[in-house]
C-alpha cells in the first residue's frame, strides 16, 4: 500500500489542524498530542520494519507519474531518520508537559510542535527538489514560532537574527532550484541526478551544488555558517531547545547527504574529498574549542551540536561505504544523546534555576539520578567504549585512516579528547563540589521530569551493546544510498 | 483610542453596499478557479478585504458581536478540509490527493465543472481568510 | 530579454542586500521582501521567457508556455507571504519588548 508514505506528513497534519481548533483548552491538548506522538512512534517503526523488508517505496501524488508529478520516496535511511525523530520529539513532548506553562500551552504550542514535525518527515520523504524547500519552509516557519515562544526579551533579540538568517539561506535555496531547473529542466531528484550523469558534473553543475551545499551547511551549521546557533539556542525552554537541538540541524545533514549522494556524486575529488572534507574538519575542531572556551551548560551543549554535525560530514567527506555508515549510525547516537543532555540541562535548571556552571555545584549529591543518568550520556557523546559514541565514531575515524586521510582522523580523535574535556567540566562544575544550591532546591523532585529522559539513556545503551547489528543495518543504508541507481529505478520505474 | 465619537455615518452607509459587492466578486473569483485565474487563494483574499473593511467602519465590539468567530479556528478547519479532500481519495485506493472532475446539469447555471479540487481551495480559502484576519487583528487590537 | 532581466535581478538582489545590511529591523524586512522578489524574478526568467499563451485548459491555444515555474513562483510568493508576516509581527514585538529598532543596540553582551 503506497499510500502508508505519506501518512508520517499527514498525521502530524490533521493532530495540528485539531490542536489549532481546541487551543483554549490545554488539558486536552496534551492528551491529544500525547496520544498522537505515540501513534507517531508505532507508525515509524512499522514503516522502518517494511521498507527494510520489501525496499523502496515510491508514492507518486495526485496520481501524476513520476518525473512530472511530486513523488515521495522511503528509502532505508529516510526511514531510519523518520524513526529517530519519532523517538526524540516524542521524548520532548512528554518533558514539555512537565516544564511548559498553561500560559505558554495556550498560546499554540503544541500546534507549532506538529506543524515542525510536518516539515521535518516531509523534508525526510520527498523526492523533489522544490518539494524540499517547501517542507524546509514549514519546518522552519513553525520554528521560528516555536523559538520565540513565551517572548522574553533575549528570545526575540536573538530569534529575529535566527529568521533573518533562514530566510535569506532559503533564498539561496531558490536561486540554486532555479538554476537547477535551466540547466536540467527538472525538479525530481532523480531524474536531476540522471541529467546530470549525463551532462557530466562540470563548472556550472559544480557551483549549483556548491549553492546547494552553502545553503544546507547554514541550516545545519558548518564552517564557517554556525554562528547563529549557540545563541538563538539558548533562549528558548528546555524542550524546545533539545528538539531543535536533536533534530533541525540534523534536517540540513540528511539534504546534504542525500545531494551529494544522489545527485553531485561525480566529482568526488572536488566536491566530497575537498569542500565537504575542510568543512567538516574545521566545524568540529571550532564548534569544540567554542565549547571548551564556555562557562554554560546549555551554550556547551549548543557548540557541541557544531562539533558533532562536523562528524556527519566528515563522513560524507570520506565517502566509502565504511564512512558512511558511520555517519549514519553517528546521527543516530548523535540525535538520541543530544536530546537527552539537553533535557538534563532542563532538569538541572529546574532545580538550580540557572545554567551557569560557575555557581552551581553539588548537584550529584541532593539529585543523584539525574548525575549519573547524565554522567552516562555525556561519556557517551565523549565516546567511551560501552556506549553508542564509540562504536559510531569509529568506523568514521577508521574509514579515515584507510583513505589516509590523516589530518581529518587525527582532528576527529582530538576532538573527541577535547569533548570529553568538556563534558567532564560540566560533571565537575555542576554535579560535583560543594553544594551551591539551597536545602529548598535541594528537596526539589525531579523523578517526574527524568521518566521521559530515561528512556533516550536507555537507548543510548542498547545502541552501544547492540553495536553489531545497528552498525550492519547502518552499513546497508549507506550502501543503498550510495548506489544511486536503485533510487533512481524506484522512482523513475525503467 | 479617544472617546469622542466621530460621525462616520457616509463610510457605514458606503461600505454596507461596498462589502458585498466585494463578496459577490469574492465569490465569483473562488469558483472561478481551477481552469480559470482565480481559486482559494485570492478569494480568501478578497473576503478577508471585505471583513476588514467592514471592521475599519464600525469599531472592533459591534463586529465582534456582528461576526463572533474565532478567525483561528477558521484556520483549523481550513486545513482539516484540505488534507480530508486527500484523504478521501486514499479511502478510495488512489494516491494521496488525487483529484477527479465531471460535468453535470443544474438548472439555472447550466453545465457545470465540479471537482473535488474544490473542496481543496475551500480549505485554502478558509486558511487564508483565518490567517490574514488574525493576522491584522492581532496587530491592530495590540494598542488597547 | 533574459539579459535585461538578468540586470534587473542583479539590481534588486544588490538592493536588498544592501537593506539587509543596514541597522533598522524595518529595513532588514524590506531587504528580505525584496530579496524574495528578486528570487521569483529568477525563477521565471532562468526557465526562459516564453512567448506562448497561459497556461489555461479553456483557450484552446497551440502554444502553452511551461507553467510549472509559475506554479513555483506561486508557491515562493505565498510562503514569502507567510514568512514577511510573521517578521513583521516578531519585529513589533521586539520593538514592543526591548523600545529600540537599531541592531546595534540589540546586539546582547557575551555573558549572559
Amino acid at each position: 500500500m503506497n499510500n502508508l508514505i505519506i501518512l508520517p506528513i499527514i498525521f502530524p497534519f490533521i493532530i495540528g489542524a485539531i490542536l489549532i481548533i481546541f487551543s483554549k483548552k490545554h488539558k486536552l491538548q496534551r492528551v491529544i498530542s500525547g496520544v498522537a506522538s505515540i501513534l507517531m512512534l508505532i507508525l515509524t517503526i512499522y514503516l522502518a520494519i517494511i521498507v527494510f523488508q520489501d525496499g523502496i517505496i515510491v508514492l507518486e501524488a495526485s496520481n501524476w507519474p513520476a518525473p512530472f508529478g511530486i513523488v515521495l520516496v522511503a528509502d532505508m535511511f529516510a526511514t531510519l531518520m523518520l524513526l529517530l525523530t519519532a523517538i526524540i520529539s516524542t521524548a520532548c513532548l512528554f518533558f514539555a508537559f512537565k516544564t511548559i506553562t498553561p500560559k505558554r500551552e495556550k498560546f499554540y504550542f503544541y500546534a507549532f510542535y506538529y506543524f515542525l514535525l510536518v516539515g521535518v518527515n516531509g523534508a525526510f520523504l520527498t523526492g523533489d527538489i522544490f518539494n524540499l524547500f517547501v517542507f524546509f519552509e514549514v519546518l522552519l516557519l513553525s520554528s521560528y514560532g516555536l523559538i520565540v515562544h513565551g517572548g522574553t526579551k533575549y528570545q526575540l533579540r536573538e530569534s529575529f537574527k535566527y529568521v533573518i538568517i533562514n530566510v535569506f539561506t532559503s533564498a539561496l535555496f531558490v536561486v540554486a532550484i532555479s538554476w537547477l531547473y535551466s540547466v536540467t529542466g527538472t525538479l525530481n531528484m532523480a531524474h536531476i541526478s540522471e541529467r546530470v550523469a549525463e551532462m557530466e558534473q562540470t563548472g556550472v553543475i559544480n557551483i549549483i551544488a556548491m549553492m546547494l551545499f552553502i545553503v544546507f551547511a547554514t541550516k545545519g551549521a558548518l564552517f564557517p555558517l554556525y554562528f547563529w546557533l549557540p545563541k538563538s539556542y539558548f533562549g528558548p525552554p528546555a524542550a524546545i531547545a533539545a528538539l531543535f537541538g536533536g533534530l533541525l540541524t540534523k534536517v540540513g545533514i540528511y539534504a546534504i547527504i542525500r545531494v551529494f549522494t544522489l545527485i553531485f556524486y561525480h566529482d568526488v575529488e572536488y566536491s566530497h574529498k575537498m569542500i565537504i572534507s575542510i568543512a567538516a574538519g574545521f566545524t568540529m575542531l571550532l564548534g569544540v574549542l567554542g565549547a571548551v572556551s564556555q562557562f554554560d551548560f546549555k551554550r556547551i551543549l549548543s557548540y557541541h551540536i557544531i562539533s558533532q554535525v562536523g562528524y556527519m560530514v566528515m563522513g560524507l567527506g570520506i565517502f566509502t561505504p565504511l564512512a558512511v555508515a558511520g555517519a549514519i549510525f553517528y546521527i543516530a547516537h548523535h540525535m538520541v544523546v543530544k536530546t537527552a543532555l539537553f533535557l538534563f540541562e532542563g532538569a538541572a535548571k529546574r532545580v538550580t534555576g540557572l545554567s551557569d556552571l560557575r555557581q552551581m555545584g553539588g548537584l550529584l549529591k541532593t539529585h543523584p539520578w539525574l548525575a549519573w543518568l547524565f554522567f552516562i550520556t555525556a561519556i557517551s557523546l565523549a565516546g567511551i567504549p560501552p556506549f553508542s559514541g564509540f562504536f559510531s565514531k569509529f568506523p568514521i575515524i577508521l574509514a579515515g585512516f584507510q583513505e589516509e586521510q590523516y589530518i581529518l582522523a587525527g582532528v576527529a580523535l582530538l576532538v573527541g579528547l577535547l569533548t570529553l574535556f568538556s563534558m567532564m567540566k560540566i560533571f565537575g562544575f555542576a554535579f560535583w563540589g560543594k553544594q551551591k544550591h539551597t536545602e529548598e532546591q535541594a528537596n526539589i523532585n525531579i523523578r517526574k521530569l527524568l521518566v521521559p529522559v530515561a528512556p533516550l539513556v536507555l537507548l543510548t545503551i542498547v545502541l552501544g551493546f547492540a553495536a553489531e547489528p545497528v552498525f550492519q543495518y547502518s552499513l546497508q543504508v549507506a550502501e543503498q544510498i550510495m548506489d544511486p541507481q536503485i533510487y533512481i529505478d524506484s522512482v523513475l520505474k525503467e | 483610542m479617544r472617546n469622542s465619537k466621530p460621525n462616520n455615518m457616509m463610510i457605514q452607509t458606503a461600505m454596507r453596499f461596498i462589502t458585498i459587492i466585494v463578496f459577490a466578486f469574492s465569490f465569483y473569483l473562488f469558483f472561478a478557479g481551477h481552469n480559470a485565474p482565480g481559486g482559494g487563494f485570492i478569494g480568501g483574499l478578497m473576503t478577508a478585504s471585505a471583513i476588514l473593511v467592514l471592521y475599519l467602519a464600525f469599531d472592533r465590539k459591534k463586529m465582534n458581536k456582528a461576526i463572533p468567530i474565532d478567525f483561528t479556528v477558521v484556520i483549523g478547519i481550513g486545513l482539516l478540509f484540505a488534507v480530508g479532500t486527500g484523504i478521501a481519495s486514499m479511502l478510495f485506493d488512489y494516491p494521496f490527493l488525487t483529484h477527479f472532475f465531471d460535468y453535470f446539469h443544474f438548472p439555472f447555471f447550466g453545465e457545470v465543472e465540479l471537482t473535488t479540487a474544490l473542496t481543496f481551495d475551500l480549505g485554502v480559502y478558509l486558511v487564508v481568510v483565518g490567517a490574514a484576519m488574525s493576522i491584522i487583528l492581532v496587530i491592530a487590537g495590540d494598542d488597547q | 530579454m533574459e539579459i535585461v532581466m538578468s540586470i534587473v535581478i542583479g539590481i534588486v538582489f544588490a538592493v536588498s542586500v544592501y537593506l539587509l545590511l543596514s541597522r533598522n529591523l524595518i529595513r532588514i524586512i524590506l531587504g528580505t521582501l525584496t530579496i524574495s522578489h528578486g528570487v521569483h524574478l529568477l525563477l521565471i526568467t532562468m526557465s526562459e521567457l516564453q512567448r506562448g499563451a497561459p497556461p489555461l485548459l479553456n483557450l484552446g491555444e497551440e502554444n502553452y508556455t511551461d507553467p510549472l515555474p509559475q506554479a513555483l513562483v506561486l508557491t515562493a510568493i505565498v510562503i514569502a507571504f507567510g514568512v514577511t508576516s510573521m517578521l513583521l509581527v516578531m519585529a513589533y514585538r521586539t520593538y514592543q519588548e526591548h523600545k529600540t529598532e537599531d541592531l546595534e543596540q540589540l546586539r546582547g553582551s557575551e555573558d549572559e
